[in-house]
């Protein structure tokens, strides 16, 4: 628990891979990040019909297990379906991976991993 | 009690009873703590993510509502004029410390970073107010956002908790408790069985002893008897001597009395 302390204060952005849609309301709220210039890394990614899979697992992977500085990564319902075994395989605490939902995309708790997890948990 | 069993390796004394049936109240004392505990921990988690996850739902709803407002007044889409004015996050969020029955758990905060505003150009020519009021929906809803978050990481480490907990109660129950019982059934057969030995020695001994006594007392019978009789002929003398009248003086000497 002692590391995962620490490794929690550090943490201070939240990334969003998400529709175009989603990432520019989100960027507005003002969750934006882009590093200091030799290597600029943004914080989000915006995914349209065109982006490949790959592309997204590579994002993904980069929030979650590359960058220590993002707590949250959020992440459209639909794309999380497009790499869901790579969200279901992230077990880890830090970061927090949490599916939201699109405009064109309601949320469907039935497909949600964490809350998959809650049910099977509680054996339902 | 079958040697087979499982139980403890105790030598079977009333010492030894003493200490496993502390044992056994302290460990039902445990199972039923634990047990509460870990339905304390999976009762406040669940109810708390599924009421946040339901309000996420609303409040995108609302969001992606305001955000296609801003498009409309804006005429156009601002996507790529704010995803390219992005700098330095505005809304950040901060790690801190929550303590669920003995449990740290680690939940965000959300707050502004003062003094960056990287999208004061946007919505300048037109649909300002549109822009801003969207900002603050938005705002709201990653506020939300962050709160299940939390509730969510929350989960994933109290997932573990509860694994270790319930595989304590499990333990207790399935094993400590049962082997307990048997040790102390094995101690009780074994002092039980002790009891009966001593109670077979004792009267071994009782009757050892009776016979003993039965045999002296014969002896001193005997020996009571034979001394009547001894007792009894000497009279049968003495009455003879006196029947004939005599001078003690006269007479022989006495023999010496001895005490």
């Amino acid at each position: 628990m002692a590391t995962s302390q620490a490794d929690a204060r550090d943490r201070q952005f939240l990334a969003v891979i998400g529709d175009e849609d989603s990432v520019t309301g989100l960027l507005l709220a003002g969750i934006g990040h882009v590093t200091a210039p030799p290597d600029s890394q943004k914080n989000f990614l915006v995914v349209d019909n065109k982006t490949d899979n790959a592309a997204i697992e590579a994002a993904f992977d980069r929030f979650t297990t590359e960058r220590k500085d993002i707590g949250i990564v959020l992440i459209n319902q639909h794309i999380a379906d497009r790499i869901r075994h790579r969200v279901d395989t992230h077990t880890a605490a830090f970061p927090t991976v949490l599916e939201i939902p699109s405009k064109d995309h309601p949320y469907d708790p039935e497909k949600d991993s964490v809350l998959r997890r809650v049910r099977r948990l509680f054996g339902e | 009690m079958s040697g087979a069993a499982d139980r403890e390796a105790v030598f079977p004394t009333r010492q030894s009873l003493g200490i496993m049936k502390a044992k056994l109240k302290g460990a039902e004392t445990g199972h039923s703590l634990l047990k509460r505990k870990s339905e304390a921990l999976t009762k406040s988690i669940t109810r708390r993510i599924d009421e946040a996850k339901r309000k996420m739902g609303r409040v995108m709803q609302i969001a992606s509502l305001s955000l296609a407002e801003v498009t409309y007044a804006v005429g156009g889409n601002i996507g790529y004029q704010i995803q390219e004015s992005t700098k330095s996050a505005r809304f950040r969020i901060r790690a801190k410390q929550e303590n669920v029955s003995g449990v740290l758990l680690p939940a965000f905060e959300a707050y502004q970073a003062e003094g960056n505003d990287d999208f004061a150009m946007t919505g300048l020519g037109k649909g300002g107010q549109q822009v801003q009021r969207c900002r603050e929906t938005y705002a709201r809803a990653v506020e939300a956002l962050v709160e299940l978050a939390s509730l969510q990481t929350a989960f994933v480490i109290l997932d573990e908790v509860i694994k270790v907990v319930n595989r304590r109660v499990n333990a207790i129950e399935h094993v400590i408790i049962p082997r307990t019982e048997n040790t102390i059934k094995y101690i009780n057969s074994e002092l039980d069985e002790l009891d009966r030995e001593e109670f077979y020695r004792l009267k071994k001994v009782a009757a050892k002893k009776q016979r003993d006594n039965a045999e002296t007392d014969a002896q001193m019978k005997a020996k009571k008897a034979e001394q009547q009789r001894l007792a009894d002929s000497e009279n049968a003398e003495g009455e003879q001597t006196e029947n004939t009248p005599a001078d003690i003086l006269a007479a022989e000497e006495d023999e010496d009395v001895i005490f």
